[in-house]
């Protein structure tokens, strides 16, 4: 049951909330990499949204079921290419991206899949990320990258101006991007993107395809 | 084979006999002007389809619960069987407070066609001659099964079911169910099945067919007539298929090499090891309740199960603009319908951008699992259900389960 859940105030990361914010109420959703499906039950909860998952860990699938959501246990690398085109409104890919094999190809399906697409990512070009790398010389360990770099499934890290030339490079129109500090705080979008890339510690991009099929 | 005189008297083998002919279990009988279109192009009627239910239907009859019993299940999925006094075969996942929640659900639980528990199958009087039906039994299909089981639900007055589930032959006709008749099933939950018989599935299954047909009290099927039955030949058919419901970790868990009641070898063919002894069991129990031309004819509509080729080849199209809410589940073990053909299901599921939940399960007991205590699968499926229940505007359970 929903009701009871909903009676517990419970934590929601920041960008959950701004994609929650960023989603139109009744609509088609799939959170790939969904993780324990909290920003699932807050789009249920919120947006009362028609959601599907997509998790690796089968554990998280199995609790996320449990819970009443549609999850399936998969892979972004493999199981996007399974989809139609245009099968949801929001295709969201929540700080999954880095942890890709193949990035691209993935957020190729994400913009063919849904009509807009979601992402979300930590940013490498953080200055945490930059002056732990600077300083000590080794592969920064953050409270966003926890994982010694030998047990981090994350295997394509990239900072936001990165991320901003690979929608170029796939033909990605950027609807909106916004980034957050280390306090959750947004940056202000009048900002420059170098400065969005050294103070933001993750953040959330909303794209559409310019392609025409 | 230390199975007994197949001459003997039996003690349950009367009463299987009354069951296949005179059902303990509710009924329909559906008349000879309401035949079934079977798959193979032949009429079928008037034929019988024995029952069991659990729970009450609501008001507006949207409560509603088909469970598909497997190869050699039977109607009494939540109470006592009438031949061997056995509880349920699915009790841990049916019943009051489980999570196919028998004080909230109806559960409708028919015994297959084909089947050998009071369902018309080839142990039934054939109306044209009064014996058995026998080989003149038509060959039918997971298909005509589900056919049947429309005919009940529609004496039931039910226009959808809330849920269609089952294992194994049970998840194929439940896939059956959804693709033929997708606006009769709200939500389906698959466990441990395929969408179409591997060619292995099909070999294992001639291996047992050819062992009852081996037997010369089979009788080239008309062992009814003559008073006999083909004990030995189920038996071994049955022992072949349930090495394949285990995993050879379970075996050896269970078993290992331990040798039954004897200090050293014997060196004969006697049932030295514990897992020869236990086989032999399992052969000879399954005897006393099952008829060897059901057996047959079952393993037989399993192996022309193929769902995509009824569908130009594409499973996908099997499920186009479906709106059924799909939970599919399969175990980590289970070499028989292994992970691999459970997300073939969902890849197919996914291609029609259908509403699907996968679950793999962990567990190292192979195929039967799914009728075992496994804590996650019945997590997996309450927690499903619930959230089904909600979306189809059906009361909560009494205590927020």
């Amino acid at each position: 049951m929903l009701a009871p859940q909903n009676a517990q105030p419970r934590q929601h990361r920041v960008d959950h909330l701004l994609i929650a914010e960023m989603v139109a109420p009744g609509s088609r959703v799939i959170d790939v990499g969904c993780g324990d499906g909290a920003l699932l039950q807050l789009l249920a909860d919120t947006k009362n949204v028609d959601g599907r998952g997509i998790e690796v860990s089968r554990e998280r699938v199995n609790a996320c079921v449990a819970r009443g959501l549609s999850v399936i246990q998969g892979d972004a690398d493999r199981d996007l290419a399974d989809y139609p085109d245009d099968a949801f409104d929001y295709a969201i890919l929540s700080l999954t991206i880095q942890a890709t094999r193949q990035p691209k190809p993935v957020l190729e399906n994400l913009l063919r899949i849904g009509r807009r697409a979601i992402v979300s990512f930590p940013n490498f070009g953080h200055w945490k990320v930059r002056g732990s790398l600077l300083f000590t010389g080794r592969m920064p360990v953050t409270e966003n990258l926890p994982e010694a770099w030998y047990v981090s499934p994350n295997a394509h890290l990239c900072t936001i101006k990165d991320f901003a030339d690979l929608c170029k490079v796939v033909s990605a129109r950027v609807e909106r991007a916004v980034a957050f500090n280390t306090w959750g705080q947004q940056l202000g979008t009048w900002m420059p993107l170098t400065v969005h890339n050294l103070m933001g510690e993750k953040a959330v991009f909303m794209l559409t395809r310019k392609w025409e099929r | 084979m230390n199975t007994a005189n197949p001459r003997e008297f039996q003690p349950h083998s009367d009463a299987r006999v009354l069951e296949a002919t005179k059902p303990s279990s509710d009924y329909i009988d559906i008349p000879e002007s309401e035949p079934l279109h079977l798959d193979c192009r032949q009429l079928l009627a008037p034929f019988r389809i024995a029952y069991k239910t659990y729970g009450t239907l609501n008001a507006a009859k949207s409560n509603a619960i088909l469970v598909c019993h497997a190869l050699t299940g039977d109607q009494y999925v939540a109470s006592e069987h009438p031949v061997t006094r056995k509880p349920g075969w699915w009790e841990t996942m049916v019943g009051p407070g489980k999570p196919i929640d028998t004080d909230r659900f109806f559960v409708i639980c028919p015994n297959i066609l084909g089947g050998c528990m009071g369902s018309t199958g080839p142990a039934s009087p054939n109306p044209k001659t009064g014996k058995p039906w026998g080989l003149d039994f038509p060959v039918i299909t997971i298909g005509d099964m589900v056919d049947a089981q429309v005919r009940l639900i529609d004496h039931l007055g039910i226009d959808q079911l809330f849920c269609v589930t089952g294992g194994s032959m049970g998840g194929m006709q439940v896939l059956q169910w959804a693709s033929r008749y997708p606006e009769r099933v709200f939500s389906a939950v698959p466990v441990a099945t395929a969408a179409w018989h591997s060619s292995q599935n099909i070999a294992f299954h001639e291996v047992g067919r050819q062992a009852v047909m081996a037997d010369p009290d089979w009788c080239e099927g008309r062992y009814h007539e003559l008073g006999k039955t083909p004990r030995n030949g189920l038996a071994v058919a049955r022992m072949a298929a349930h090495i394949t419901y285990l995993s050879e970790e379970a075996l050896h868990r269970k078993f290992g090499r331990s040798l039954q009641d004897l200090a050293a070898k014997s060196f004969s063919f006697n049932a030295d090891f514990q897992v020869e002894s236990y086989l032999r069991h399992q052969g000879s129990t399954f005897v006393d309740r099952f008829d060897a031309n059901s057996y047959l004819y079952i393993t037989r509509a399993m192996d022309y199960f193929d769902l995509a080729a009824e569908h130009g080849d594409v499973l996908a199209n099997a499920f186009r603009g479906t709106r059924t809410r799909f939970c599919v589940v399969s175990f980590t073990s289970d070499w028989l319908y292994p992970t691999r053909e459970s997300r073939e299901i969902v890849h197919a599921l996914n291609a029609v951008a259908a509403n699907v939940s996968f679950v793999e399960i962990e567990s190292d007991k192979g195929h039967d699992a799914f009728l075992l205590d496994e804590p996650e699968l019945f997590a997996t499926i309450r927690g499903f259900l619930n959230a089904a229940a909600e979306r189809r505007g059906l009361k909560p359970a009494q205590d927020g389960r």
